[in-house]
């Protein structure tokens, strides 16, 4: 099912002859990553460049006493052994707050600490030498005296009184809260048959990108000016901050980001180390060198969820849901994460519960909570799993009681499709969504009642199988709701740059970057449908802030819907150049010609009158040709950004399809359904492979994923032998669908599909888990849904 | 500090005589003395894959090899592979289906997959999920990798010997 | 993560191993396929000073059938396991076992020897010694010593290998005609070390067994056998005998406690095992004749 609602007048610029959009056409930068010919930061060498190891706390809580390194700086090939004091000198420190995040606080973190490290992993002093590995040996010797103190690890105890608090400073260990309370919500449960609770807890996970954070800073003293090659989400960001905490002015910043190996929202914060490289670099006065290994990825890349909330729902025997109720409590570790803060998660589980129903009574209490861990933040689909699972869960546990089937309570309860536009109870509005829609074409997708039959025979031969499906909404194409509100210096707008080279092909310059989502894709396609030409006549080029418009980059799944708008844009103000150019050499109209197959044709006829390289020719060599009063301009720049709703929201359905041995608690994932709708669809391809990794991330967390830390806050299963990500062997087949309703915000109607696969998997699985073990009279709310979770409900141990 | 010793092996088809340290893994070899960066390094314990390049034409973990342990060997990388044309229908298909975004494990990804292709000329899409079950992809969902080997494989078995 | 700084040594035949070996003492590393070592050396959770490379002591390869005994050298690689014809007619618990063990690049590189030798509680190959009843010979300054794997694994990592010693082969009586072998573990993920497993061979006769030896792993120190296999030896076997003899099985267990697994749930899993495990092996002896 198609919900078509561009209007005829608009069809004329994506519905073009020859038209990419819509088409799966291969990504144009493959073959150099294919062919071992990328260049990712950890490639990259400079003249005297030399390398910096962190030493990092082996404690989560403790004084630095005394940091003696004489006996280091004498090993071989050591450049300097600098403490955090010492580089304080060169860069600020930083508090990770946002004003529009009301009442949130943190304290000031620097580069590396300076008398107390507030997590295991916190860097206490750089040791800087020739080598990767003669750094680990010096870093080896040097000694830090520390006293540990008590250190905060148990998010429900932080608020106690009788816990230390972090930062005394601040008076105590919460660090942001948020209540929210409509539609009369006691009344709502009064008014509800049942009353159903249960509380969810998720596991602490983590982004584990498969190229760990990496950076160059390359210091020339001479030019004043620092490069910065770094595998960034988000360029102008780092540019504005490394700037602004280095004293210098934006433009001496150069940010550099070529090629980047998997980011997820790891690689779109300012991490202490990457701040502690710039510093070394402006200090020492050479290139330094930063590539986290493993183990320090696993105690220093932000980690996400890990949170802990109460839900209850109302409803009615008839199936209407009358009221929802959260009390959603994480702990983020001793810092806000700077710039976009570490209480963004927190609220969007706020914003999200109960966001595709129809239920207007809504209370909701979130507190954020420091603790002596390594530093939470954003992360794929962030707080998106959280809401879902906790919504979708308490919404089967409604149906349970009421003997209602999962699927049709949820019929009862979306948002219908027509009701459009409307607001969740916090306010969030939508545009225009498809949650019925979705739904009916994910029960026929995966032959719902087939599947209920086959579930049913199985189970009488001692298979348990399950069924799970979670609805959900996704957070995509955001304004400066989301940051710039709050004062940070976080772009929510992007530019493209396009122009006509000497030879009639295509430069495209955008700030959204790539990190392998089809950025570089989706932008030649749309770039090469306004214009009329061939895709592999349009370069684009990304990621670099000497050579790129300024913009946000790519996060929060915007790349597609704000910069490739912005594409669009910029494309057809250069067609009407060119068209304009084409005119006057052809003594034609503007209007009766148009630009198809790398030529200016006949918009009538077809005809072809000049190619574009004749143009392109006549307008760089010969422009003594042209009329008199012509001056073409071959190149043009245009911004974009949404104005009218704050964020275009997306929704979908997914579905699981798993087995569980009640004997030994192994969960088989046997098959896993998506349907989507991200607007207009510039590639269909990209658009499910972007749903299948986001779905297998939630499987990730479903069952595998976790931080384990003990008591004393260390983290135990710091290596990839220990923390389990999915691996091929494990992970199902996963059809996806779409329904296409496009955003009117933009001429392309493009919304984000980054997330949508990440925000409901895990919701899914549990479901179906609880519908496996239904036999049983168990409930699971807990992920990841290990064998030893399973078992412990079963009560088999 | 322990002396450099002198190693002679075969990369890509070319012979290489250098010193190395005794410590120096296999990987950064190829990375940092040959400056053969299309061998990724994801983990430096063995569990990610990325690494993964072939020794007397066996797939192994150049970050579980030493160096000097290849004296004497045949080592093929990425850059070999691609360069002789072996994996060309392989990175054809990876192309086609998108089996690939980030790019990272994707050298490591193909070397397991010809791999398995040379030893199997129908696996299963379960045989190719097992032998690629020791190589990381945080992007794809493994699907896409598993459809284009397997789209691989259907075509090589129509392509004359 | 770099490896310390050490010495190497390739060594030409065993008896310059040995010397290396009595000579460097503590200090000294065998290296073979290097699967558990070199990553333990990344992290520099061991440093040690020197490596001696036996890689290439041809004396230490080879599989053979030698009358009633099969002998594996100590530098048998995983795959050559996988692949050999000779292990698969003769010892076809090893050919099940090696699929669990890692993936295919490690197995490419990972020895036998190794792997017997560091002793790891969660492997699967020194649980197939024990079940196979193996012979680990090791190789001295002063000959041979044989020692049965029961007393070879004593503990976490610890064998009874001397520090002057090497691991040179392992020998492994071949199996007869009515005899069985079964292998399975408990992973997580494909290749990963098991929360429990069990590697075991019998002899059926007659829908019984007249010999039983299960060895189980990853869920004590060292892999152990079953002492309550003896319970279903020459006796019918009904379902509650085997439901018995499981729970007497599970209480003869102490097992660790780790990140993947409390006690109690290796407990629970070794004594699941031990029910599929025999119950799998009554069906295959049915399966392959073994009544005879």
């Amino acid at each position: 099912m198609i919900v078509a609602r561009r209007q005829a007048e608009r069809l004329s610029v994506l519905d073009r002859p020859n038209s990419y959009i819509g088409k799966t056409v291969p990504r144009p930068n493959l073959d150099r990553l294919m062919q071992g010919r990328g260049l990712y930061v950890s490639d990259i060498e400079l003249p005297r460049m030399a390398h910096v190891v962190f030493l990092r706390s082996p404690h989560a809580h403790a004084k630095i006493v005394a940091i003696d390194a004489s006996a280091a700086k004498r090993m071989p090939g050591v450049i300097a052994i600098v403490t955090g004091r010492e580089l304080a000198a060169v860069i600020t420190p930083w508090v990770g707050v946002l004003s529009h995040l009301k009442r949130l606080k943190s304290a000031p973190q620097y580069a590396m600490a300076i008398d107390r490290v507030c997590w295991q992993g916190e860097a206490v002093a750089a040791v800087v030498a020739t080598s990767r590995a003669l750094a680990e040996d010096a870093g080896e010797q040097v000694l830090v005296d520390y006293e540990e103190l008590e250190a905060v690890t148990d998010m429900q105890t932080a608020l106690d009184p009788k816990t230390p608090v972090i930062h005394p400073a601040l008076g105590d260990n919460l660090a942001f809260e948020r209540l929210h309370d409509t539609g009369n919500v006691d009344q709502a449960f009064e008014a509800a048959d049942e009353v159903v609770e249960a509380e969810f807890v998720f596991g602490r996970h983590t982004g584990v990108t498969l190229e760990p954070r990496s950076v160059v800073a390359d210091w020339n003293s001479a030019e004043g000016r620092l490069t910065i090659y770094q595998g960034t989400q988000a360029p102008h960001m780092v540019q504005n901050i490394a700037a602004l905490h280095l004293g210098l002015r934006e433009q001496q910043v150069r940010v550099v980001c070529k090629d980047v190996g998997g980011s997820f929202g790891i690689k779109v914060h300012i991490y202490a180390d990457e701040m502690a490289t710039y510093a070394l670099s402006k200090l020492l006065r050479r290139p330094i060198k930063f590539v986290a290994d493993r183990v320090e990825s696993f105690n220093t890349d932000i980690h996400a969820r890990d949170h802990r909330c109460k839900g209850r729902i109302g409803v009615r025997r008839d199936g209407a849901i009358t009221a929802f109720k959260i009390d959603d409590l994480t702990g983020i570790g001793p810092y806000s994460m700077y710039p976009r803060t570490s209480a963004i998660e927190a609220n969007q589980v706020v914003n999200l519960v109960g966001g595709p129903y129809t239920t207007k009574s809504y209370r909701a209490r979130a507190r954020v909570v420091f603790q002596n861990k390594n530093v939470m933040c954003q992360y794929r689909a962030v707080g998106h799993p959280i809401a879902c699972a906790v919504t979708e869960g308490l919404v089967d546990l409604a149906a349970i009681r009421i003997g209602m089937d999962p699927v049709q309570i949820r019929k009862r309860n979306l948002i219908a499709d027509d009701a459009y536009p409307c607001a969740s109870p916090t306010g969030l509005r939508f545009e225009q969504l498809s949650h019925q829609a979705c739904l009916t074409k994910l029960v026929e997708m995966m032959d719902y009642a087939g599947l209920r039959a086959e579930q049913a025979t199985l189970r009488r031969t001692n298979i348990y199988r399950g069924i799970g499906v979670a609805s959900f909404i996704e957070v995509t194409n955001p304004s400066a709701a989301f940051y710039g509100v709050g004062g940070a210096r976080i772009s929510s707008q992007d530019g493209v740059a396009v122009r006509l080279d000497a030879q009639g092909s295509v430069i495209c310059q955008t700030s959204i970057t790539e990190q392998g989502q089809g950025s570089e894709a989706l932008t030649a396609q749309i770039v090469a449908t306004v214009l009329g030409v061939a895709m592999e006549r349009v370069r684009v080029i990304l990621g670099d802030t000497d050579n790129t418009p300024y913009g946000g980059g790519t996060w929060a799944s915007r790349g597609a819907g704000i910069g490739g708008e912005a594409a669009l844009q910029a494309a057809k103000v250069l067609r009407k150049n060119i068209l304009d150019v084409a005119a006057a050499i052809l003594q034609s109209n503007p209007a009766e010609l148009d630009i198809a197959g790398n030529a200016v044709v006949n918009a009538g006829d077809r005809e072809p009158r000049i190619e574009l390289s004749e143009l392109a020719r006549i307008v760089y060599f010969r422009p003594d040709t042209l009329p008199p009063g012509i001056q073409p301009e071959l190149m043009a720049t245009r911004h974009f950004v949404p104005r009218e709703y704050p964020f275009a929201f997306t929704n979908g359905v997914q579905a699981s399809w798993l087995e569980v041995d009640p004997e030994t608690g192994f969960i088989r994932l046997l098959k896993h359904w998506v349907v989507e709708d991200c607007g207009t669809i510039i590639n269909p391809q990209l658009v499910d492979e972007q749903i299948r990794g986001g779905v297998v991330q939630g499987l990730g967390a479903a069952l595998f994923e976790k931080c384990v830390y003990d008591e004393r806050g260390q983290l135990t299963n710091a290596n990839m032998a220990d923390y389990l990500v999915p691996m091929a062997g494990e992970m199902p087949d996963i059809d996806v669908g779409h329904v296409v309703s496009p955003t009117r915000e933009s001429e392309l109607g493009a919304k984000g599909a980054g997330e949508a696969g990440t925000a409901g998997a895990a919701a899914a699985v549990i479901n179906a888990v609880n519908d496996a073990l239904g036999p049983f009279g168990t409930l699971v709310t807990e992920i990841p849904l290990t064998p030893q979770v399973i078992l412990t409900a079963l009560g088999r141990l | 500090m322990t002396a450099p010793m002198p190693i002679s092996l075969e990369v890509n088809g070319e012979r290489v005589d250098l010193h190395v340290l005794p410590r120096v893994n296999l990987a950064d070899f190829l990375r940092e003395h040959l400056h053969l960066t299309g061998t990724h390094v994801g983990c430096e314990h063995g569990v990610c894959g990325a690494c993964t390049v072939r020794v007397n034409g066996e797939i192994v973990r150049a970050c579980l090899m030493l160096a000097v342990q290849v004296h004497g060997k045949t080592v093929q990388t990425i850059e070999g592979l691609s360069d002789s044309g072996e994996v060309a229908d392989l990175q054809s298909a990876f192309r086609e289906r998108n089996a690939l975004q980030c790019g990272y494990c994707t050298p490591g990804m193909l070397m397991a997959a010809e791999d398995l292709l040379k030893q199997q000329n129908e696996p299963s899409r379960e045989l190719i999920r097992e032998h690629l079950s020791g190589n990381y992809c945080r992007c794809t969902g493994y699907q896409a990798i598993v459809d284009a080997i397997e789209a691989t494989a259907h075509s090589r078995r129509g392509r004359p010997r | 993560m770099k490896a310390s700084a050490f010495d190497y040594a390739r060594v030409a035949s065993i008896h310059h191993a040995l010397e290396m070996l009595s000579l460097h003492g503590e200090q000294a590393k065998l290296l073979s396929g290097g699967q558990s070592l070199l990553p333990a050396m990344n992290l520099r959770l061991v440093s040690p000073q020197i490596l001696i490379d036996i890689g290439d002591l041809a004396e230490l390869r080879g599989i053979a059938v030698d009358s009633d005994v099969l002998r594996i050298g100590a530098l048998t690689r995983h795959v050559e396991l996988l692949t050999s014809h000779l292990v698969a007619a003769h010892a076809p618990l090893l050919s099940d076992a090696v699929k669990h063990i890692a993936h295919p690049a490690i197995r490419n590189r990972g020895t036998l020897g190794g792997s017997l030798a560091h002793a790891d509680p969660a492997a699967e190959l020194p649980a197939c010694m024990l079940a196979l009843n193996a012979t680990i010979i090791a190789c001295g300054r002063d000959g041979e010593r044989r020692i049965a794997a029961a007393e070879f694994f004593q503990g976490i990592y610890a064998t009874a290998l001397r520090p002057d010693e090497l691991l040179a082969a392992v020998e492994l009586p071949i199996a007869r005609q009515n005899s069985v072998d079964f292998f399975q573990e408990f992973a997580r993920r494909h290749g990963d070390y098991a929360l429990a497993g069990v590697a075991a061979r019998a002899s059926v006769a007659s829908g019984g067994f007249s010999k039983l030896r299960m060895a189980f792993f990853a869920i004590a120190d060292r892999p152990v056998l079953a002492n309550a296999a003896a319970k279903l030896l020459n006796v019918a076997i009904t379902p509650e005998l085997i439901a018995d003899a499981s729970v007497a099985f599970g209480n003869e267990l102490n097992p660790p406690e780790d990140q993947q697994a409390s006690s109690s749930m290796r407990r629970h899993l070794a004594s699941v095992l031990f029910r599929r495990c025999v119950e799998a092996l009554l069906a295959r002896g049915r399966l392959y004749g073994g009544a005879g």
